[in-house]
Parts: structure tokens; sequence; C-alpha cells
């Protein structure tokens, strides 16, 4: 398993622009497969519009203790890229004079930005914002002492756990996220249980994310997370509270392991194929912005990484500009139908 | 023309059958459906069954398809090895059997 994210490696695929070239020709550009406006249009779909924001989603650095085979982000150790404070007292001014209901901390691994705890604090003492989500890797909790008391800290600041564990036995996983990942992920899980989370009466979320370990798509969202329950309850005695499936994305890491193993093309085909256009309608763009490190805006965390900004004059949160965001027209490209395949997929699960 | 019998793409092309005899193609699609749907049996009891049959009709096609299912599904690929495995005993007690016709045959006609 790589040790480096591809940026590092210097790979290819650490091109944004290749990564587009890639999703837009072959067989988008022979007719083979309709391009995601096509299908829109075939479906008589209008292209997709911005709803009322309801979710910031804050990608604080792309650092991170892991460097996992599937990740959209290209994280790991090597990436330096962090949010300086003022960014983030630039988002904070957002929160304070806008109706967010929910702000979203991604990263990386987002604990390990230095200023990660003063930013969730300031969220809570200086803004009305009702829901802090932070999408903790697990493992990180037990990567270092400094890190041990995290659990606590959540719980303080009623924070919204969503974590990343890709199946329920250690093979998988560990395939998935790196060797030693499943059992450092299930210690951190039972430390969250002892301070309340997902526990019942506690009003501490827990959830959790399952992707695909492969190239395949999720299947059913319910019958995947009464496995989980009965399973990480019987053999580790862990409760949480939901699990999300959410599809991998063909970009970054995942698009270099679909190409490696010359599973690209029958995986495009399965997302096309899978298109719900029920589940067009509810995308989380829809109602999300992510933010960048650097602070500009992007329609979602994967545009994000594909460096596609939103369509708007004021791209950047010290700009933000509510309505005008809302009269924005979303970026789109291929990797767009891993949200619209099936069930539909986002960063709270199945959409449709 | 292709000079392999079996090619993968193919599968991709199932529906097209409906294309020399709509009304028995869509028949076919349509009971297909029904039969996979939750039932007394669960869709994954379904899944492992397919691919344990998948196994003994020696479906390539079917295999691939199964197995893709099985994943989607969460189902664990010891159950998936475990299913193969039920399919195998059935073929080879179904050869095994006929070990008794061989041996009345052989008794009836030996001294």
């Amino acid at each position: 398993m790589a040790t480096k994210s591809l940026k590092a490696q210097q790979s290819e695929l650490s091109n944004t622009q290749r990564q587009l070239e890639i999703l837009s020709n072959g067989i988008f550009k022979n007719g083979q497969l309709p391009t995601f406006k096509q299908k829109l249009k075939e479906h008589a779909l209008p292209s997709i519009q911005p709803k009322k924001l309801s979710i910031l989603q804050i990608n604080i650095g792309y650092m991170c203790n892991q460097v996992c085979a599937h990740c959209h982000v290209d994280a790991g150790p090597d990436r330096k890229e962090m949010m300086s404070r003022t960014t983030m007292e630039e988002c904070i001014a957002v929160m304070e004079t806008n109706e967010i209901e929910t702000i979203d901390l991604t990263g990386g691994a987002p604990e390990m930005h230095p200023e990660f705890r003063w930013f969730v604090e300031q969220i809570r003492e200086r803004t009305s914002v009702n829901e802090i989500i932070v999408r903790s890797n697990l493992t990180i909790i037990m990567a270092n002492k400094k890190y041990h008391d995290l659990p606590e800290f959540f719980a303080q600041h009623k924070v919204h756990i969503i974590s990343s564990l890709p199946f329920y036995k250690r093979d998988k996983t560990d395939r998935q996220r790196g060797s030693g990942v499943f059992d450092q992920s299930i210690k951190a899980l039972q430390k969250l249980n002892r301070v309340g989370y997902g526990k019942k009466g506690t009003q501490l979320q827990l959830d959790l994310v399952y992707n695909p370990s492969g190239a395949f798509l999720p299947g059913d969202q319910m019958a995947l997370e009464n496995d989980f329950k009965k399973a990480l309850r019987e053999d580790f005695g862990i409760e949480f509270n939901h699990l999300f499936t959410i599809t991998n994305l063909p970009i970054s890491r995942f698009l270099d392991y679909l190409i490696a193993s010359e599973n690209f093309e029958e995986y495009m085909h399965a997302l096309v194929d899978a298109f719900n256009p029920a589940a067009a309608k509810n995308v989380m763009c829809t109602n999300t912005l992510s933010v960048s490190w650097e602070g500009y805006l992007f329609d979602c965390d994967f545009n994000q990484m594909l460096e596609l900004k939103v369509a708007s004059k004021h791209s950047h949160i010290r700009d933000f500009n509510a309505i005008e965001l809302e009269q924005r027209k979303i970026q789109l490209s291929q990797h767009c139908y891993g949200c619209t395949a099936g069930a539909g997929s986002s960063c709270q699960g199945s959409i449709a | 023309m292709k000079k392999e019998y079996y090619n993968p793409e193919d599968l991709k092309k199932f529906s097209s059958i409906s294309e020399w005899n709509k009304e028995l193609g869509d028949k076919f699609f349509d009971y297909y459906s029904s039969v996979f749907k939750e039932g007394h049996l669960t869709a994954r009891e379904k899944s492992l069954i397919a691919l344990a049959v998948s196994h003994v009709v020696h479906c390539p096609y079917c295999i691939d398809a199964y197995t893709k299912d099985g994943l989607e599904r969460g189902i664990e690929k010891e159950k998936m090895m475990e299913a193969v495995h039920v399919g195998a005993a059935i073929k080879s007690g179904a050869v095994l059997v006929h070990g008794v016709q061989m041996m009345n045959r052989h008794d009836q006609l030996s001294m």
C-alpha cells in the first residue's frame, strides 16, 4: 500500500486537469456513454440548481495520519496545506451573519490542524450554528497522546462525529485504509462509546461511513447498517447511531486505482447504468457549499479536489454572498454520476 | 466478429435479447426481477443461491454478476465460497449417485 500521496509521488493523476480529461474523453467522447449533462437531458431534468444553503463543509487541511487507497482528497502525512486562522475567522464571520444550520469539518484529519480545537470552540461560542460535524478517521484518536482526550472534547462541544469504517472485518478495512487501521478504529470507537457517543439518551451522535472497498457500488444502506450494528455489538460491544453508505467517486486516488486495476470503464458503466433521477434532484451540492483551506468556495468537496471553483464572481469566503451563490450554476462533470447512482450518495449517505 | 465464445461486454447487452422477441423477452425479465425480490428468502440468500447455481451451470456472465452483487450487498467472501461448495457438492453428488447405477448394472451383468 502506498505511503505517499499522489502529489508527493508526482503522479500524473495529481494534476486535476488530467483527471478531468480522463473523465471527459474515451467512452464519454466516443458516445459509448452519455456525459452527465446529456444524462440529465435524457431524463428531462434541468441542470442541477442550488436551493437554500444549510451546510457549510469546511476542509481545514489535507494532512492526515493515513494514506487510504480510495481517498478523493489525496490526503496523507506529506500534505502540508492548512487553513490559516485568518481564513477561519472569515468562515466564522459568515456563520455569524448567515443562517447556516450545519458546519461540517473535514480534511485530511481535521484534528491534526493546530487550530482545530480553537476553531470548534469559537464556532460554539460566537455563532448560532445548530450542528458541528467532525469527519474523524478514528485512528487519529489513538495516534498520539495529545489526541487521546478528543472524545471528551467532542462531547463537551456536542460535536456530531462521522467516521469512516469501510467494513466490520479487519481484512477489508486494512486493505483500504492501511495495516492496523481496523484495530485502532475499534479502540477509538470504544473510547467514543465510553463518553456516551452512540448511546441512547446522550444526544451524542456517532455515525459511521461505509464505502465499498473496490470497484463496485454500495448496497442497501439499511441492510448494511443492520450488519454493521450486529457485528460491532457482538464482536466488540460497540454502539453507533447510523451507517451512511457513500459511493466512491472516480477522482484522485480512487481514479488511480480504477485505471491501474483496469476497472475504470466497467465502473463508469455501472455508475451510468445506476443513474437515478430521484437522487439527481437531491444531490448534496443543492444545499451544501465546500470551503477549501485557502478559503475558496466549491459546490462540493469533490469539485474542490478537481479545482472546479463555484461559478460565481464571488468565489472566496471573504466575499460570501448567499443570494448570489444561490443563483450560481453548479459545475458538473462525469464524476457527478457517483452521487446519482442507485440510492444516491452524499456526505450524509443515501439520498433517494 | 470476435473469435471468443464468451465476451464480458455481452453481459451489458443482455437486455437486447428482447429486440428479437419483445413479448418473451419482457416476460423473462419481468419474471427474473420478481424472483430476486425479497420474499420468504432474503435478497441476500437469493444472491448466494444464484452465485452457487452460476458455478454449477458454468455461466461466466452469472459468476461475474453475482460476485459483484455479493460484494455490493456486503456478503463476506467466506460465505460466497461456502455457497460455491454447496453447488459443487450437489454437482459432484449428482455424478457420484450414478455410481449406484453403475454398481447395479455391474452386479446384474456379473456372475
